[in-house]
Formats: structure tokens, C-alpha cells, sequence
């Protein structure tokens, strides 16, 4: 198991690598004009383009390691027995894992799709 | 940067202590003070009294006329009446604080509220239940653990003494002024809802041993916190320090004690030397 | 450890009106409340980008959801949420590790508490004003017209 330590290392590292992905993410609505960065044309390239489609991947992973550790912080403090924080370590785990995949889908699906 | 900091805090200070400077005088004040002994299964309810003040009567002060002309039946607790025992803490104007050392002039309206503290277990009208708090306070293990030194009274067989220069008591002393009072507790929007987190108080503690070179257990100290409910739930929101009568500053030795924890800081703590006293 | 007695705690209650105890308890309340926004907003927005998977009118009927003037609220939102979260996380990450809070030394009357300094209370404004201009700004491009 990992001490309470190690997991706010990881809680604190993601955040600050969330903050440069993700501002490269904001950004790319704005090197074209807005409504035109959202057409599944551009949408599908942005994927095709190797590196990022890396890194959408590295944002939707530090993300959500980082979100719903936020998310087991919170649930901890509401309620103190060995039954509930089992259950909150499963269920936010279980919660990570499965959006990562379902975002992964989508990224290796969008990959291989050919333009509309 | 920093001059622009420092620009803001004067003038922020200068008009938090013109609004402090501000006394309120008043002949009479009306107390709402909160009444039930749970014991008995009683729901709250305030009862009001019209109280004569002056300029320099406290809360305490006037809770205890009250109590002494016209309802005997007040629980109240209080020892020293001078912010050193640390029994007279309450909701006052719903936050945390001493009623010895809270003068009526510096609330404003014309009711003052006085209510049990938070999170702690209520007894009877103004009295809570501090052993949760002090069960906290133990577990830190509040004092000096030291292999070298012969510190059970039973086995002494030198006079022995530490050295510390004022440098080495500087670094735990403001956190040794704690007195016990629970208003940081009170105040921790933590403790409002994690029973398991040892609270500002108790972490206070925790740094306050861990920096004192007469002590040998740093290592015990951080392994002691790192847990699911230790620690690293205190998200900083200072209330404690807020609240805090005696300068203790709980919120600092807690952010101090996890930089530790998390290899921003590096221990430097030179072991105090140990002289041996005993005439031969 | 035995049951605790939840007796008297303040439990949720303590949320209403963070403006009691200053600056910092208000940085709690937000940091939190952003960080929570922002999850149930990257779980919906990884929904919404799935449909791309569906094929072209799978996506435009996703825009269609999204891309409208209470959707861009939302997105404003989230850009403020976020701008917030991120510049009040780098100032907490250096706090909660000891760093930028001062040092410990001999109290004295009023006892003003080193670590609500006036370093930490500007960066949570600063987070606060950042939020503000990135809204005004994306508020620029969403509702700015063509
Ligand atoms: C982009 C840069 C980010 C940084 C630097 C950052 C930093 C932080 C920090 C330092 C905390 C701990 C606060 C505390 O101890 O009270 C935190 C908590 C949290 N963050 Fe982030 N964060 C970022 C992005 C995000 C994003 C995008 C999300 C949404 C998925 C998120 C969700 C959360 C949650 C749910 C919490 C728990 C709230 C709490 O403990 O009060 N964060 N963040
Ligand atoms: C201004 C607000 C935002 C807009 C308009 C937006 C739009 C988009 C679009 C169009 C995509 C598809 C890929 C692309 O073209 O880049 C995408 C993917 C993604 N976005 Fe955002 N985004 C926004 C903010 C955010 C934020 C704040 C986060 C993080 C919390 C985020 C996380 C992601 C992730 C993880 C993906 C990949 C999802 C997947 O393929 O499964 N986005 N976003
Ligand atoms: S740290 Fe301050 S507020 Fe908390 S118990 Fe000690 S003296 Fe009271
Ligand atoms: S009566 Fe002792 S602290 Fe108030």
C-alpha cells in the first residue's frame, strides 16, 4: 500500500503536469477561430496528429489520477469506518480506471477514423 | 513584488486596526446564551439577560453576573480568567473564542451570542466534552523522547542536563504556548467532519516535538501522521491560526511538519548535547 | 479507534458563510468546489468527446447539446474554475510543503499568525483576478460574435 505520503506526491505532481497539458488544450481552440476548431474535420486531424493525440491521452491520465484522488480526499473525511473507506478506495479507483479506458477508446477509435 | 505586498499589508492592517481602536461602549448588553443539558435528552433553546458592562468587562464577566444576579443555573466553565487555562472557550457571535478574553467593547450590535463549541461533544449549556480532543493530543506522545538521556525518574543514576541555545528554543517555542483550549479544533473545517483527524492542536504538537533537539523520535513523529486521516487533511485553511489565542500559529507548524513529509525540507536538527552534572 | 462521538460537530454545516474566518478559509471553499466542478466537467466532457467515435452526425448532434448559449455559460465557467484551481494549487503546493509561511519565533501581543501572510493572501487574489480576466477573455470568444 501506498502511504498517505506518496499518494499527495502523485496528487500534487499531476496537478502541476495537468497545468501545462491542459493549457495547451485550451490554447488549441484558439489557434483557429473557435466554432471552426470544433468541426469534426479539424477535430478528427487534431487526433491523427501523433503527438497530440499523446498528449489529450497524458491529460485525460494525470486528470483523472488527480481528480478522483481529489474526490477520495473528500469522501475520507466524510465518513469514518473501515467498511466506507474500503468502499471509497474501490469505487474511486474503479471510477478512474474506468474513464481512462472509455477516453482511451475514444482516442485510439478517432485515430483511425477517416475524415467526414 | 514583494513592495506592492508590502504596501497592501499596511494599508490593511492600518484599517483592521482602526476598526479594532473602534471601542464599542455600552452601559447594558443583552446575552443570548444557549441552554440545555443533553444529558437529560433537553432540545436547545437561548435564554436572554440584560447584563450591565463597562468598558473593560469581558464576556466571562458578564456571563458570571448573570449567572451570580439572575439564573444560578448557567453551566459555564472557567478557571484562570486570564487566557492561561484554557476552560472558557465558546461560540461567541458563532466563532470560536475565550470569554476571559474577549471584551464586550469589541463586538458589535447590541446582543451577544455565547453558544457551546463545535465539534465537541455538547454536555450541558455551555459546556462540551474535551476528551476526543485530549485523546488526540495524547497520541502525538507530548513529550521529550530521548534514548540517550536518563529520563525515568526511577532510574536516574547521573544529573544530567540539555543544552540548547536560545536559537534551538526558538524553533519549537511558540508552538510549547498552547494551552489546551480546543478553539482551533473548534475551527478546523476538517474536524467538522473527519472524527479520526487528530485536529490542529494535536499536529501543532507533532511539530512542536519533532522540532525540539532534546528529542530523538523525528522519525516515530512523521511516520505517526503519515496515515489516511493524518496529516495531509489539513488543506490550509488557517482558521486555526485564526482563532488561535496565544499566537501558537497551529497552521505553520503543521505546513512545517509536512515539508518534511514531502522532502521540501531537510532536517538539520543537531541532537542537543547532553552534560552530565552530578558532582562526583 | 472506537466509534467516535459525532455529537455537536459542525459537520456540513460549516460550509455556509467561509467568509468568517478570512482569505484562506475562502481559498478552502473554492479549491474545493472548483476541483469537484471540474471533475463532473472532465467526466461529461470525455462523454461528449466519445461521440466523434459515432461518426460526423453523432458529433454535431453533440454540438448541437453543447454549443449553445448555456453551454458556453458552462465553458466559462469551467475556464474560471480551472484558471483558479490551477494558480491556487501551485500556491498551496508550495504551502503545504512549509514554503512561503515564515518562521516560527517568540509571539508576540496581537499575535498576528506569520502564516496568514500577506504573501499567501495576495496569491489567493491573484488567483481570483486571474479567473476574472480569463473569463472576460474567453467570454470574448464565446459570446464575441463571428
Ligand atoms: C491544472 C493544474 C492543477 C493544479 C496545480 C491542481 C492542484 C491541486 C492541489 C494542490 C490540490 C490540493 C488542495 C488541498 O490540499 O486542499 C487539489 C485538489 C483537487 N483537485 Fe486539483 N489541480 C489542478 C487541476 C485539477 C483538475 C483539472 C481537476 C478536475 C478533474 C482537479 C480536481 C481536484 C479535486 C477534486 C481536488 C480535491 C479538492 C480538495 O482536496 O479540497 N484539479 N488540486
Ligand atoms: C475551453 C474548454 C474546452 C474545450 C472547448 C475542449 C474541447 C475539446 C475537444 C474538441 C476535444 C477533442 C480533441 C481536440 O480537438 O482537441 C477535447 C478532448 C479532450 N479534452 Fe477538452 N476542451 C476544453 C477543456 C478541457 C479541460 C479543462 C480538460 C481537463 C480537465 C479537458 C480534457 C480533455 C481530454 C482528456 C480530451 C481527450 C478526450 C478523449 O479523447 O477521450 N478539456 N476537448
Ligand atoms: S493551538 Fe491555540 S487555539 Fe489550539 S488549543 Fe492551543 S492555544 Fe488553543
Ligand atoms: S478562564 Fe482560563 S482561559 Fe478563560
Amino acid at each position: 500500500m501506498l502511504k498517505e505520503s506518496q499518494i499527495m506526491k502523485i496528487h500534487y505532481m499531476t496537478g502541476i503536469a495537468a497545468l501545462f497539458v491542459v493549457a495547451v488544450h485550451i490554447l488549441m481552440r484558439l489557434v483557429m477561430p473557435y466554432n471552426l476548431s470544433l468541426e469534426y474535420d479539424n477535430v478528427i486531424l487534431n487526433y491523427h496528429n501523433l503527438p497530440y493525440a499523446v498528449l489529450l491521452e497524458s491529460i485525460l491520465v494525470l486528470i483523472a489520477i488527480h481528480g478522483f484522488n481529489g474526490l477520495r480526499i473528500i469522501l475520507l473525511e466524510m465518513r469514518q469506518s473501515r467498511g466506507w473507506e474500503g468502499f471509497v478506495t474501490v469505487v474511486t479507483i474503479a471510477a478512474m480506471m474506468g474513464v481512462i479506458a472509455y477516453g482511451t477508446r475514444t482516442i485510439i477509435v478517432a485515430n483511425g477514423l477517416s475524415l467526414g | 513584488m514583494t513592495e506592492t505586498i508590502e504596501k497592501i499589508e499596511h494599508l490593511d492592517k492600518k484599517r483592521a486596526k482602526e476598526h479594532k481602536e473602534k471601542e464599542i461602549l455600552r452601559s447594558s448588553v443583552t446575552l443570548k446564551v444557549l441552554r440545555a443539558n443533553r444529558a437529560a435528552g433537553e432540545p436547545a433553546r437561548y435564554d436572554t439577560y440584560e447584563v450591565p458592562v463597562q468598558r473593560s468587562t469581558t464576556v466571562l464577566d458578564a456571563l458570571l453576573w448573570a449567572k451570580q444576579s439572575k439564573d444560578h443555573s448557567i453551566g459555564i466553565r472557567y478557571s484562570c480568567r486570564m487566557a492561561s487555562c484554557g476552560s472558557c472557550g465558546m461560540k461567541i457571535n458563532g466563532i470560536p473564542r475565550l470569554a476571559c478574553y474577549t471584551k464586550v467593547s469589541e463586538l458589535e450590535g447590541s446582543t451577544i451570542t455565547c453558544e457551546p463549541l463545535a465539534n465537541f461533544p455538547h454536555l450541558r449549556d455551555l459546556v462540551t466534552d474535551f476528551s476526543q480532543f485530549f485523546a488526540h493530543h495524547k497520541d502525538m506522545k507530548p513529550y521529550v523522547q530521548n534514548k540517550a538521556a536518563d529520563l525515568d525518574p526511577s532510574q536516574i543514576t547521573k544529573l544530567s542536563e540539555f543544552l540548547q541555545t536560545p536559537e534551538d528554543v526558538d524553533k519549537f517555542l511558540q508552538f510549547s504556548y498552547c494551552i489546551k483550549c480546543g478553539l482551533c479544533y473548534s475551527a478546523c473545517p476538517t474536524v467538522a467532519m473527519d472524527t479520526r483527524f487528530p485536529g490542529p492542536q494535536a499536529l501543532g504538537q507533532a511539530y512542536r516535538y519533532f522540532a525540539d533537539t532534546r528529542d530523538g523520535a523525528s522519525k516515530d513523529r512523521l511516520d505517526m501522521v503519515d496515515e489516511k486521516h493524518g496529516i495531509f487533511r489539513c488543506h490550509f485553511a488557517g482558521s486555526c491560526s485564526t482563532v488561535c489565542p496565544k499566537g501558537v500559529d497551529p497552521a505553520l507548524g503543521i505546513q512545517l511538519l509536512r515539508g518534511h513529509l514531502l522532502g521540501f525540507s531537510k532536517s538539520e536538527k543537531k541532537a542537543a548535547e547532553l552534560k552530565d552534572r552530578s558532582k562526583a | 479507534m472506537e466509534v467516535a462521538d459525532r455529537n455537536n460537530r459542525e459537520g456540513l454545516k460549516g460550509w455556509l458563510n467561509p467568509g468568517r474566518y478570512g482569505w484562506e478559509r475562502v481559498s478552502y471553499w473554492l479549491q474545493r468546489l472548483t476541483g469537484v466542478g471540474l471533475l463532473a466537467y472532465f467526466v461529461g466532457h470525455v462523454y461528449e468527446t466519445s461521440s466523434l467515435t459515432q461518426g460526423i452526425d453523432a458529433w454535431n448532434a453533440m454540438l448541437e447539446l453543447t454549443q449553445t448559449p448555456l453551454g458556453h455559460l458552462i465553458l466559462l465557467l469551467v475556464i474560471g474554475m480551472s484558471t483558479f484551481h490551477s494558480a491556487n494549487g501551485i500556491r498551496l503546493i508550495f504551502a503545504e510543503g512549509g514554503k512561503g509561511l515564515g518562521k516560527p519565533g517568540r509571539p508576540d501581543y496581537p499575535y498576528d499568525a506569520v502564516s496568514l501572510n500577506y504573501r499567501q493572501k495576495s496569491g489567493i487574489w491573484i488567483a481570483l483576478i486571474l479567473a476574472a480576466v480569463a473569463m472576460l477573455y474567453g467570454a470574448s470568444v464565446l459570446f464575441g460574435g463571428e
